[in-house]
């Protein structure tokens, strides 16, 4: 791991941006400041993969692209595997011909990773190629109109999971992103959450600086598939962090870290209310699946402060 | 400036060669509120500025912001994080 | 003669080329019967004799996709694939060609599921003709090896950049051991060399590669990649002619034998030409005349060539290793037929498939398509289905 150079404040976050207005994604999306953080943060020549969804579709509708890096779009499931040969592509040419190698970025929403992306995203891991992985988990497939994903949380409602008279959402539990990285014994996954930037920028610069691959696992509120106010976005992922439902931690080298601890939780029911995906759940008939989800969080919570003790 | 007029001047492999061209893509004809930034409020914390989706809102050398209407699509994000409310949300037009 | 003789099977051949094309990258997935080029490889790459990357991918689909990010970043790439492998990768065969790359496949052609089958048949070809990609036929193992050569030459020359197929019967040419004549490793750096890539990635120069179309804009892209496929036309042409002057070996995109004064001409792709041109040559020891066609580039399709070749002949069988279900008749038919549309004299056309599966195709199959070629050549009525060669019709 190289030099790396953490921050405390905003007014450290450098003012160059690589990442241009103009785009076509919704009012209040988590999405561009993920993308702005990430450009300012990794430093030196990048390329950037994209796979297909919100981020790949409204930031390069031709002939308008909002990007300031090269930026490369294959298909859906394959930003790793498209990713990797970039990578590898760059290692031979900067040995044979001395090309300068830039650091190769991959984007993926979360059905881009969890579901039809997470072949390519396992391949590229056991090979171990040098590369930042971010994921931006909205929850749902959210740029073919709001569809389950294997990230959508318990009890939320989409188009394929609705909160039905018999069903009340998506009853399957959200895979766990950073544990199925570092399984594949990776050194460096964590947790982003936009309403935490000065935790997520060093996020970023700590993930760059490693040689092999890192995955980042970024929440992204969505406005317009989670229904709430485009205002409140910060807002609802503030709360997401406070109510412990996503816990801000990161894994370095066999160590756990959670980075923004959280001793008194807010109520599940604060972050529900906020927003239309979950607001069935806090019906008197849903109660059962409400009181399952608050034990999972705290379940969840429990076994990160272990692997945090242990660490 | 790309602006191809026919299948004639496409840039080999559906390229958009060069970088940031949406910049030519004036989404402020979007929004329903534009924010107002009370500048006497603004304490130069910068939340707006990293919060801010598009960026629509423009971080001068002395940390003060200001917006950029040719872009700002009315979230109204930056009003929210502002910690001391120098942004205020109105009508549009 | 050039080089020296030694003898490979068409799996080693191609292998053998690309190690001599120096190549920056491959990205394949075993697949039978291609796993022999990757293996040649992973060990050319492992000894130190060829200084590439080699990717182990974990499907072909991500062979597919590493191969296009390795290209527009520069690198020369090969890949290679068969059958089922082809069909997992065949969404991204379209963005390789749409996006301009350059890389070189190895293609030993099976059969697709189901049921499995291991053996060769040419619906991996048929199935890629329509993403872009250019297609070359090896007809033995000497061609396998001058084609891979070639293709490098021909996807990187500047006013082609499309990605390129390399065919080879899958178990007749992949594992059959043939003499072939290889060239020097001096002759192959003279006729490949590296030549700066056009529009790679470069952080100087950021450019957006694969962005989003809206009805404004996806039909003049498809044009323009439409036209510039047809203007590769010439190249190839060149790239084969200075082959052939280095090598003394004749290429051009369509192969004639015994086809001047021929009424019956029967057409093939792969190696099924040189069974045709065998039992062609007993044919004349009989007095019969057979001529022989068969096409070594596919795609994009020498149709020109072909009305001039194929302009006097009365009768032409032509043989398809494949089927195309629901379909008036075969994939290669159907490109012979649509050609001699706008020809001025059209010869009688019949359809035949053979060899599916593996399934052997003989001097005497040639020989009892003669026969019904004879036959439609005195009644003028060739029959609106396809011949099956070979079948236990029981």
């Amino acid at each position: 791991m190289g030099e790396v150079k953490l921050i405390k404040t905003l007014k450290e976050i450098p003012r160059e941006e690589l990442f241009a207005p103009g785009h076509r994604l919704c009012a209040g999306c988590g999405v561009p400041q993920l993308v702005r953080l990430v450009l300012k943060a990794v430093p030196g020549p990048k390329v950037v993969v994209n796979a297909t969804g919100c981020l790949e579709v409204a930031t390069t509708i031709f002939p308008y692209t909002s990007w300031g890096v090269p930026w490369v779009h294959v298909a859906f499931e394959n930003a790793a595997a498209v990713a990797s040969g970039i990578e590898a592509a760059f290692k031979v040419l900067e040995r044979k011909y001395g090309y300068k190698r830039p650091k190769v970025i991959a984007f993926a929403g979360d059905g881009g990773t969890f579901d039809i992306g997470f072949q390519a995203l396992s391949g590229a891991l056991e090979r171990g190629h040098d590369l930042i992985y971010i994921c931006y988990d909205n929850e749902a497939y959210m740029n073919t109109g709001i569809q389950r994903s294997g990230a959508t949380p318990r009890g939320a409602h989409t188009t394929t999971s609705p909160a039905g008279r018999v069903i009340p959402g998506k009853l399957e539990r959200k895979k766990n992103l950073i544990e199925i990285a570092v399984a594949h014994g990776i050194r460096y996954a964590a947790t982003m959450n936009p309403a935490y930037p000065v935790d997520m920028y060093n996020k970023l610069v700590k993930a760059a600086s490693f040689q092999g691959p890192t995955v980042l696992h970024y929440f992204t509120p969505c406005p317009t598939g989670w229904y709430f106010d485009p205002s409140r976005s910060i807002e609802v992922a503030r709360l997401a962090v406070q109510t412990r439902i996503w816990p801000l931690y990161e894994y370095e080298d066999g160590k756990y870290r959670i980075t923004v601890p959280v001793k008194e939780p807010k109520p599940v029911e604060e972050y529900f209310k906020l927003q239309g995906r979950f607001r069935h759940l806090l019906e008197p008939e849903n109660r059962w699946l409400l009181e399952e989800i608050k034990r999972e969080v705290e379940e969840n919570w429990n076994r990160l402060l272990k692997l945090a003790q242990q660490s | 400036m790309f602006a191809p007029k026919s299948w004639r001047d496409l840039p080999l492999g559906n390229v958009i060669p060069l970088p940031m061209t949406s910049l030519s893509y004036k989404t402020g004809n979007w929004r329903a509120l534009r924010p107002e930034l009370h500048k006497e409020k603004c304490i130069k914390c910068l939340m707006c500025w990293v919060h801010c989706p598009e960026p629509a809102i423009r971080r001068h050398e002395d940390d003060s912001v200001s917006i950029d209407y040719d872009f700002c699509k009315g979230c109204g994000i930056c009003a929210n994080v502002c910690p001391v409310h120098a942004i205020e949300m109105v009508m549009e037009g | 003669m050039r080089g020296r003789v030694i003898g490979l099977n068409g799996d080693r051949a191609v292998a053998y080329a690309v190690k001599q094309a120096k190549v920056d990258v491959i990205s394949a997935y075993p697949i039978t019967p291609q796993t022999i080029i990757v293996e040649a490889l992973a060990e050319y790459v492992n000894n130190g004799e060829l200084d590439a990357a080699f990717i182990p991918v974990e499907s072909e689909h991500t062979a597919l996709s590493a191969a296009v990010g390795a290209s527009l970043a520069g690198a020369r790439v090969f890949t290679a694939t068969s059958s089922q492998g082809l069909a997992l990768m065949w969404e991204i065969l379209w963005i390789a060609a749409g996006l301009r790359t350059t890389i070189v496949m190895a293609m030993g052609n099976r059969a697709l599921s189901p049921n499995i089958n291991i053996h060769c048949s040419h619906d991996d070809a048929y199935a890629a003709r329509e993403t872009g990609w250019l297609q070359f036929f090896a007809e033995n193992v000497q061609e396998a090896y001058d084609l891979t050569l070639m293709a490098f030459r021909i996807s990187e020359d500047c006013r082609v950049l499309f990605p390129s197929i390399v065919n080879l019967d899958g178990f007749i040419l992949t594992h059959s051991v043939e003499r072939l004549n290889v060239l020097d490793d001096s002759d192959v750096d003279a006729f490949l060399p590296r030549k700066e890539p056009v529009n790679r990635i470069d952080p100087e120069r950021p450019m957006t590669y694969g962005a989003l179309d809206l009805f404004d804009w996806y039909m003049e892209h498809k044009r323009a990649q439409f036209e510039a496929l047809e203007s590769t036309r010439p190249v190839i042409k060149e790239i084969f002619e200075e082959y052939s002057e280095l090598t003394g070996r004749r290429y051009t995109p369509v192969k004639a034998y015994n086809v001047e004064g021929a009424d019956i001409v029967f057409v093939a792709l792969g190696t099924a030409a040189g069974t045709l041109r065998h039992a062609a040559r007993e044919l004349a020891e009989q007095g019969k005349k057979l001529g022989v066609v068969s096409l070594t580039q596919y795609r994009p399709f020498p149709a020109e060539e072909l009305r001039k070749i194929l302009g006097e002949a009365t009768v032409v069988g032509i043989l398809d290793r494949s089927i195309s279900f629901g379909s008036p008749a075969p994939q290669l038919f159907m490109d012979i037929a649509t050609s001699m549309y706008y020809a001025k004299k059209r010869p009688l056309l019949f359809s035949v498939i053979y060899g599916l599966g593996g399934r052997d195709f003989t001097p005497q199959h040639v020989f009892e398509l003669y026969k019904q070629a004879e036959n439609i050549l005195k009644t003028g009525e060739p029959p609106e289905t396809s011949i099956w060669v070979g079948l236990r019709e029981g």
